[in-house]
């Protein structure tokens, strides 16, 4: 009984923490941690994401840096149409930049879910160490073609002038914007809670453990983990396009490869397939990488050394020793 | 555009291949044998060439560097293997994953330590520092056909060691059925440290060789790991014969893709336009390439189980 309760109770702590930790920032006008109480919702929310297809699905997608650098670069190639008054398309129809957060999501979601239907189609053939492979090759490709780009920054990316806005809210405030990315990333584990609990993420699962049992029961496999993937894309994506936002900057480093080794850096710290790990995932890495980076340079070589321990000895996650063993494996 | 200078850019294609060769032979054989997917493999490609540079710029000779640089990756990968890697070959691919991720932070801050963070440069050798004529007129570098030997001969010499000797047996039969050749009285645990270290020396090889052509520095060996990857994933991961196929497959089209793409486009658009769609579209090259060759072999051209 108490071993049951204590995953909700380590996830309520959690998730009050990272509320109430910007609010007291502000309370003691220390708007520094307001921007790491962001980082900390967006990158956990790219993290929620990714977990939907590992966690769930088993699909290792080394490769989700490219929803996460596409929703950047969606944010940001708005706000330079919108600040020059010029249009992205003038042919066939014409398409300018935007000013509205709200249309910035939405062209997101709906950029991050072809690109990773055309993606997934191709790399879901595969299985195992070939699509841990071939996601990061994709990921790959989208970042040096970023690269190629001159119009939009080339290799030095894009600045974001002016925070896109949102009706009722005033999204240049820190705290306000952390609030909105709150929300979001809230939604976001509310609905992949709901998806893992439905009959789709009951096929999920086994498309994960037993497709040949899938398929007998009449379920393709192949189909369900294309969906599974694409929202988690989507998902990602999103979280890239706060993440421009909050930054003001977006680049090609967002499309890196090391972008997505650090997402699932935060899903596995959390601990697999946890609806709450990417949260701690995300919250300690960042502690650690603020704390650390501020005491040495050498914060990779920590970085490195936690991750291989957690990795060797600590095959939970910070959820999993807070909280007790996993519940699947 | 003339014969010489399309046999140059062909020459520069099966360079590249041939260094994508050496990098993709050991991570290849490392996933064959061990079932091991080994991110940090271009660490130790980037640890073969700071030896490399290191030594050669403390002896002055190009071949004391060589030799160290491939001596010393030999032994960081056995001693990898023996601290990290061995715990990981019964993990799931992930836990792989993220271990050599972690891996390659440690080493890129180490190099970083240890050797500064200031590029090192390597000087091509005397012996082939001149250019060979080239049938069509100009010439080309020695130093890169001498390139194209060692990893043409490297080729051959491991063909040879895998078909022919006693380690190669061993090798091939750890691929096959692991418990079996450890029951069999083979020292399994030697057999993989000794298969990781020859990866690892391979990797080292290249980045010593490719030190003389570009700067040494932290971070080099990823981009040419991600390759190795698109390497071994057309050729059919585990298959030697593969990588050497897919890695020059590799290496030509990506070096053709970038000179000839701008040109094509430039016949059908305005010369900025084509420029920038001729260099973005090279820069996928490859990687249509290989997503073209999936769709038709999903486990590569030469897959090693069936």
């Amino acid at each position: 009984m108490a071993e049951r309760m204590r995953e909700p109770l380590v996830n309520a702590v959690l998730v009050l923490a990272l509320l109430i930790a910007p609010l007291t920032a502000v309370a003691l006008d220390e708007p520094f941690y307001v921007g790491l109480a962001s980082r900390v919702a967006i990158l956990a929310l790219a993290g929620v994401g990714l977990n939907l297809a590992l966690g769930s699905g088993g699909m290792v997608s080394f490769g989700h840096a490219a929803f996460f650098g596409l929703g950047g670069y969606v944010a940001g190639i708005a706000a330079l149409h919108a600040f020059e008054g010029s249009a992205f398309l003038a042919w066939p129809l014409e398409i300018g930049g935007s000013e509205s957060m709200i249309v910035v999501w939405v062209v997101t979601l709906a950029v991050s879910a072809v690109v990773a239907l055309a993606i997934g189609a191709v790399s879901l053939r595969t299985a195992g160490v070939y699509f841990i492979m071939i996601t990061l090759a994709f990921a790959q490709m989208i970042y040096y073609f970023a690269i190629s780009l001159p119009t939009y920054g080339g290799e030095d990316g894009l600045s974001i002038y002016l925070r896109s806005s949102l009706p009722f809210v005033d999204t240049g405030d820190p705290l306000s914007f952390f609030l909105v990315c709150y929300a979001l990333l809230l939604s976001a584990l509310f609905l992949t809670h709901r998806l893992v609990n439905s009959r789709f993420g009951a096929a999920l699962q086994c498309a994960r453990m037993n497709p040949e049992r899938l398929a007998t029961l009449g379920i393709a496999p192949f189909p369900v983990k294309l969906t599974a993937f694409t929202l988690s894309a989507m998902i990602t994506g999103l979280a890239g396009a706060l993440f421009a936002e909050l930054n003001g900057f977006v680049s090609p480093a967002m499309l890196s490869w090391q972008r997505s080794g650090e997402i699932i850096v935060f899903v596995i710290l959390g601990g697999v397939g946890r609806l709450f790990g990417p949260v701690a995932g995300a919250a300690l890495f960042i502690l650690l990488e603020s704390f650390i980076g501020g005491w040495t340079d050498r914060w990779q070589l920590v970085l490195g050394l936690v991750l291989l321990s957690v990795v060797l000895f600590a095959r939970g996650g910070v959820i999993g020793l807070l909280a007790g063993r996993a519940r699947h494996d | 555009m003339s014969l010489a200078f399309l046999i140059e850019q062909l020459l520069n294609g099966v360079q590249l291949g041939v260094m994508l060769f050496l990098m993709a032979a050991g991570l290849t054989l490392v996933f064959g044998v061990m079932g091991l997917i080994n991110l940090a493999h271009g660490s130790l490609y980037m640890v073969g060439a700071f030896f490399c540079a290191w030594i050669a710029g403390q002896t002055g000779s190009f071949w004391l560097g060589l030799g160290g640089g491939f001596l010393a990756a030999a032994a960081t990968g056995a001693l990898v293997e023996i601290v990290v890697i061995r715990r990981l070959y019964d993990r799931d691919h992930l836990d792989q994953v993220l271990a050599t991720f972690a891996l390659i932070l440690i080493f890129s801050e180490l190099a970083r330590w240890v050797f500064g963070d200031r590029p090192l440069y390597l000087d091509v050798p005397a012996v082939l520092s001149g250019a060979v004529p080239l049938p069509g007129g100009g010439g080309y570098p020695a130093y890169r056909l001498a390139i194209i030997a060692v990893g043409l001969t490297t080729a051959v010499g491991l063909y040879l060691l895998i078909a022919k000797t006693r380690l190669g047996m061993q090798i091939r039969a750890g691929e096959s059925d692991r418990e079996m050749i450890g029951a069999l009285g083979v020292d399994i645990r030697r057999l993989y440290t000794a298969v990781f270290a020859l990866g690892a020396a391979l990797a080292g090889l290249a980045g010593g060789m490719v030190g003389a052509l570009q700067s040494v520095q932290v971070g080099m060996g990823e981009p040419v790991l991600i390759l190795a990857f698109v390497v071994i994933i057309i050729g059919g991961i585990g298959s030697v014969k593969g990588a050497l196929v897919g890695a020059v497959l590799v290496g030509v089209t990506d070096t053709l893709g970038r000179v000839f793409l701008p040109q094509l486009f430039g016949l059908l658009l305005p010369p900025s336009e084509a420029t920038s769609v001729g260099s973005s579209l090279a820069a996928m090259a490859i990687y249509l390439l290989m997503a073209a060759v999936l769709t038709w072999r999903p486990k590569g051209l030469f897959p090693v189980d069936g």
